[in-house]
């Protein structure tokens, strides 16, 4: 298989101080460079149209010039973007963006969902009924919905397993690992809250159980029942609590959560996949440390080690 | 001022370098707080109230329903006459208003049996949810026991639990006879000695030391 050419990034998308020095007569320096004799080789002058066009061509820089000395964004956005990752940085990699992704896409098609559901016990049946028969796409968007939780569910587990075993949950991560975890409790929440709307047979004997084993918690569980319910029985309420749950209280925190864990990510770095071997400037001796800490493999589990080649992170 | 303090305490201690911090406006010898403490302490404690005066009734409103009882409710189910004692009658009734059929739930109705040890002349109502996790019971003529198709709970003719995981008797309703009519009103549970208690929710044990692990709801009514 021939080796596609990667493309190069044109320098305008570059934030400056990752640009490459233009080398002086290559195409895209600055024209009007003085050369010897001006006698003999004039400088080139511009229509007014190619003047227009090079101005049309800056535009959408100096827009964005103009924001930026606003919000001072490309410094964070640089450091973001251009962050450096570890070698060995592999698909695993992106189970957590493949989640984040998977809740976009229940927060659009939830968003749009609301927009026909009715969250009463008399007519959440008929308007999910007619969402799924007689709005246009609206059985594909209602699917995307109820499929995207389950697809959602099993992502956050994946990408779990992969901090575990790639021991990416330890020092100094395991504050982000925390608020995976609450996210993940989040998830379910969403996932049960959302799974009584529709109040058909299978979501109301559903939420029965899965209330009722809520009140098997011994002291509180009684009362934890009773709030979920709002009352002794699922009833008129219950509906509009699960709803109100389901689409005002979790979403917010998972949002806001989701923000934490991100910028933790950007702040610590990655971790490097724990087959990846330590690298070391040439000649440095071991350290006692890493004696210590090696497994017989050279590899260092979960240590950060500076050096060459091991990124911004360890 | 600190200057003063370290001379006079002696200098046994490495004096502290540390320039003199200008007083405060308003600053006398001897105050515990200063002005500015003290307005910050205050603006603070008005935040707090200010922010308790918003979160709190909302987070009352929340958790209202744990304590409001609703109103006891009775319907009529049949004629005393449709009421045997050796077998029960299957009726469905209204136990939450307002939800349409979501808050019907079902009964097996009987009369009361002198040879189980039941008072003479009364009308027994058993729920069919599961005292598992409140899947739908059903009695089963020929076995004379209730079965619960989700997780195999089994119960005997008075609904104590003979098999499976259920952790308590069926629940029952009270009874009572109005203008010939068998009445159905509030649920309770029952003990493993068929003693009533309050309503327990599917999986909650009752009786013994259970009654203080899964205490009594406010939202139940008390127990015939």
């Amino acid at each position: 298989m021939p080796k596609i050419p990667v493309p190069k990034i044109p320098d305008a998308v570059v934030p400056p101080p990752l640009r490459k020095p233009a080398k002086p007569g290559a195409a895209g320096t600055p024209k009007g460079q003085a050369p010897e004799d001006l006698k003999t080789a004039p400088p080139e002058r511009q229509s007014h149209g190619e003047k227009l066009l090079d101005r049309g061509k800056d535009a959408p820089i100096d827009a964005l010039a103009w924001v930026d000395q606003r919000l001072a964004a490309s410094g964070f956005l640089t450091g973001m973007l251009y962050r450096k990752v570890p070698k060995g940085t592999n698909w695993f990699y992106t189970l957590g963006s493949a989640t984040l992704f998977a809740f976009i896409v229940q927060a659009v098609t939830g968003v749009f969902l609301a927009m026909y559901y009715t969250p009463s016990a008399t007519q959440a049946y008929a308007s999910i009924a007619h969402i799924n028969n007689d709005v246009p796409l609206g059985q594909f968007v209602h699917g995307m919905h109820k499929w995207g939780s389950s697809v959602m569910v099993i992502l956050i587990f994946l990408h779990m397993g992969r901090t575990f075993f790639f021991g990416a949950y330890k020092y100094p991560r395991e504050l982000n690992w925390v608020i995976g975890v609450v996210l993940l409790i989040l998830t379910m929440t969403m996932a049960f809250t959302g799974y009584l709307l529709p109040f058909d047979q299978r979501s109301f004997w559903a939420s029965i159980v899965g209330i009722n084993i809520n009140g098997t918690g011994p002291v509180v569980g009684p009362y934890l029942s009773d709030f979920l319910r709002a009352g002794p029985e699922l009833g008129a309420t219950t509906l509009s609590r699960f709803y109100a749950i389901h689409m005002l209280l979790v979403p917010g925190a998972i949002i806001a959560l989701i923000g934490a864990h991100m910028y933790l990510v950007v702040k610590l770095g990655t971790t490097a996949p724990p087959w990846v071997k330590t690298e070391r400037p040439k000649g440095a001796r071991p350290t006692a440390e890493l004696e210590a800490g090696a497994n017989g493999n050279g590899r260092v589990n979960g240590a950060p080690v500076s050096g060459e080649g091991n990124g911004a992170s360890a | 001022m600190a200057d003063d303090a370290n001379k006079v305490n002696g200098a046994e201690e490495a004096p502290i370098q540390e320039r003199a911090k200008p007083d405060p406006p308003g600053y006398f010898e001897g105050e515990s707080m200063t002005r500015r403490r003290v307005f910050t302490i205050g603006a603070q404690a008005l935040g707090g109230v200010a922010g308790a005066a918003i979160v709190l009734p909302a987070v009352g409103f929340a958790v209202a329903p744990i304590f409001h009882r609703g109103k006891e409710r009775w319907e009529a189910v049949g004629p005393v006459s449709d009421f045997v004692e050796d077998t029960y009658r299957q009726v469905v009734f209204t136990e939450t208003e307002g939800i349409g059929d979501a808050g019907k739930t079902t009964a097996y109705v009987r009369k009361s049996s002198e040879e189980l040890g039941e008072k003479s002349g009364k009308f027994v109502a058993v729920s069919n949810r599961c005292a598992h996790l409140g899947c739908p019971v059903r009695f089963v003529e020929a076995a004379g026991n209730f079965i619960c198709p989700c997780h195999g709970g089994v119960y005997d003719f008075q609904g104590k639990r003979i098999g499976g995981p259920p952790v308590r008797p069926l629940d029952q309703f009270q009874t009572r006879v109005r203008n010939n009519q068998v009445e159905l009103g509030p649920r309770y549970s029952v003990t493993n000695q068929m003693e009533p208690v309050r309503a327990r929710d599917p999986g909650e044990f009752t009786g013994g030391i259970w009654e203080y692990l899964y205490p009594p709801r406010p939202s139940t009514f008390p127990p015939p």
